[in-house]
């Protein structure tokens, strides 16, 4: 298994001519995703290098491929339509690339667009290692294996990614949840997904700064997940407050979203938070093995 | 974007909420000429970012044109005094001339976006006049919240909830609703991420008024609103912010902190860990740098110099995930900037990893700098060349 994704999902790309979205799906399709065709309104019929259909409108190409999952490559101020057309064509999943979409957008995207998942916005995507990669991750450093991972940045995800394949720790999926203040799909609803999957027996969560998504996280797994080991990082324990760092989500204001908190609601949940990256894979193994 | 308080004020104007009749000046001589063109008693009050401004002595009153004229000058003399998030302070480039109310009561009245529930919040208080968080610590109990549903927006039934349940002054209750909708309808025309009214002020004639205004607009949103582009030139950026859009890196991409190992990665994230691993290694960081996306050379000349030339760094620690980058382009990129770079030369760590991760070790090493696998083992050999 895996969540979200696997050798079956029917992607299809929104902004496939572009110069992201047709470097990214060469990729994809290296990886093995069962990439269908793509969207750009004004070149349907024409085919992309990897011979994919291209087609005007999503609902052309999700009738013509029966896609069920999508990514997004359009600029900021077509995302929140982007998702909007997918939503009506019937997509059950979408990962928005695209960062700098305005946060009301995707309050009223979220709002209203029951039973479509949104990856994103501003995210890496999502990878189920050995079946399907939607989004801009490096194929590379993934390995097939049991544990889950989330994560609110990109190359801090690679980083984690990297470090467990080599400690010989392959992931079931890894999720770049998105580094906005308002994405499609939090740490918790990750959590309520794998707690399902059979094929994931460990989880690592990669948060940061800001918001209160991690102490979210932290409140869940102590109530529903006690036989799932967890291991936690959280990145910008020496940020300043009040400043954002590097992308807007990141951000410390009064008493909310401080590195200490986040820590403590972990601790409180019997969540062991590594000091540094390196730390995770010995953290993970050292719980599987006792489950074993 | 942040906007100063008589920027907020014609926003709060413009959306049919009452503020106090005031002139905004940007000299001494312009506060004495307004005054002395509307006598009466005035509040004079500097326009910057940051808070605190009465305890600063930032904030004063003047009862003719030759005392507006002095408080003007005192308020402007000198910046807002340093605080933790703002270590530099603040120039005040200008005051606000502003009718003096006579308050009877002062409530809060805001609407953010709360990241958990995915909405928009109204957070009201009989409190007003301080810090919310003040008020969350005092007086919990009087904090009213609506989470407004966006396909609907906003109906007045949630003002009169509001009012009611935050126990506001029976003197507010007519005029709340109306306030609080045209306040939704603020935050939602511009893309605001804050309104605040802090205090909402009850006069002792029965007017409630805005007294103070504090708007967070969203710099994604900008796009839609042309019209704040000469607001946005006009507001004050802090030196780092300068600095990183001199370099042409993101605003938000670099922070300066007063240690010195210098630091540099791909990703605000990972630029976030390399921090925390230097500080681990125990390591002063001297700042926070994402580099974005390549690295190429022209790139991280850009960033060394930053880095270089505007802190105390001592060495420079390049921490590259190379995702897609392939590894010896990241390090030609590195060996090409540091041959045309004319700053300083401090020494280097690079953190490289990537396709072809070996050859660019080599090419570093080749060219005397100093390649390492991890990013712990970076942190740890840049705190020690930088202890030295």
């Amino acid at each position: 298994m895996s969540i979200f994704l696997d050798k079956n999902s029917k992607v299809i790309v929104q902004g496939i001519t572009g110069s992201e979205g047709s470097y990214h799906t060469e990729r994809m399709v290296k990886y093995g995703t069962n990439i269908v065709g793509g969207v750009t309104p004004g070149k349907g019929g024409q085919k992309t290098p990897q011979g994919l259909p291209v087609f005007d409108t999503v609902k052309e190409a999700v009738d013509a491929t029966g896609a069920t999952h999508t990514c997004i490559f359009v600029p900021p101020p077509f995302a929140a339509d982007a998702l909007y057309e997918a939503h009506d064509a019937g997509i059950t999943l979408a990962a928005c690339i695209t960062e700098g979409v305005p946060v009301h957008d995707m309050l009223e995207v979220v709002g209203t667009t029951a039973g479509m998942r949104i990856i994103g916005p501003n995210c890496p995507g999502l990878v189920s290692p050995g079946k399907a990669l939607v989004g801009i991750m490096p194929g590379h450093v993934f390995k097939e294996g049991p544990i889950g991972l989330m994560s609110r940045s990109d190359t801090l995800t690679y980083e984690v990614v990297d470090l467990l394949s080599r400690a010989g720790l392959g992931q079931s999926t890894c999720v770049g949840v998105g580094g906005d203040p308002i994405i499609g799909t939090t740490f918790v609803e990750c959590l309520r997904e794998f707690k399902n999957d059979a094929q994931t027996r460990a989880l690592v969560l990669c948060g940061e700064i800001g918001g209160s998504d991690e102490e979210d996280a932290a409140a869940f797994i102590a109530e529903h997940l006690p036989e799932l080991p967890v291991v936690a990082f959280i990145g910008g324990r020496n940020a300043p407050p009040g400043k954002s760092l590097g992308h807007a989500g990141a951000i410390i204001s009064g008493a909310f979203g401080t590195p200490e908190s986040k820590i403590a609601a972990f601790a409180a949940a019997g969540v062991p938070v590594a000091q540094r990256p390196s730390e995770i894979p010995q953290l993970v193994a050292e719980r599987l093995a006792v489950r074993a | 974007m942040n906007l100063l308080e008589h920027q907020g004020k014609e926003l709060f104007e413009r959306a049919g909420i009452a503020v106090p009749r005031a002139a905004h000046a940007a000299t001494p001589d312009a506060v004495e000429r307004f005054i002395a063109s509307a006598p009466g008693q005035w509040v004079v009050k500097a326009q910057v970012l940051m808070g605190g401004r009465g305890k600063a002595g930032k904030i004063k009153m003047a009862s003719s044109p030759n005392e507006g004229r002095s408080a003007a000058h005192e308020i402007m003399a000198t910046p807002m005094p340093p605080n933790r998030q703002n270590p530099a302070g603040e120039p005040i480039r200008s005051v606000l001339v502003e009718e003096r109310l006579a308050i009877a009561q002062e409530a809060y009245c805001a609407i953010t976006i709360d990241r958990t529930a995915r909405k928009p919040v109204f957070v009201v208080s009989r409190f007003g006049g301080m810090d919310i968080e003040e008020v969350a610590e005092r007086h919990p109990e009087s904090i009213a919240k609506f989470y407004v549903d966006t396909a609907i927006g906003y109906s007045p039934f949630i003002g009169r909830e509001l009012a009611f349940a935050a126990k506001l002054d029976r003197g507010y209750r007519k005029q709340f609703p109306a306030i609080a909708g045209a306040l939704y309808g603020l935050f939602f025309d511009y893309g605001a991420k804050l309104v605040e009214i802090n205090p909402l002020a009850l006069t002792s004639d029965g007017r409630v008024i805005a007294s103070d205004a504090k708007v967070e607009l969203d710099d994604d949103a900008l796009f839609r609103n042309p019209e704040f582009d000469e607001w946005r030139k006009a507001l004050p950026l802090d030196e780092d912010e300068i600095l990183a859009a001199q370099a042409g890196v993101g605003i938000r991409n670099f922070r300066r902190f007063p240690g010195n190992v210098g630091t540099m990665a791909n990703g605000a994230g990972l630029a976030m860990a390399t921090m925390d691993a230097v500080a681990d290694a125990g390591g002063a960081i001297a700042n926070f740098l994402d580099v974005g996306g390549g690295a190429n050379a022209q790139r991280v000349r850009s960033c060394y110099e930053l880095v270089v030339n505007n802190t105390g760094a001592t060495v420079f620690f390049i921490n590259i995930f190379g995702g897609i980058t392939r590894g010896d382009e990241v390090a030609r990129g590195v060996v090409e900037a540091m041959q045309q770079t004319t700053s300083r030369k401090i020494p280097l760590v690079i953190r490289l990893t990537g396709t072809n991760e070996e050859e660019g070790r080599k090419i570093l090493a080749d060219a005397g700098m100093t390649p390492v696998e991890t990013m712990d083992e970076g942190a740890r050999e840049a705190v020690r060349l930088a202890s030295r």
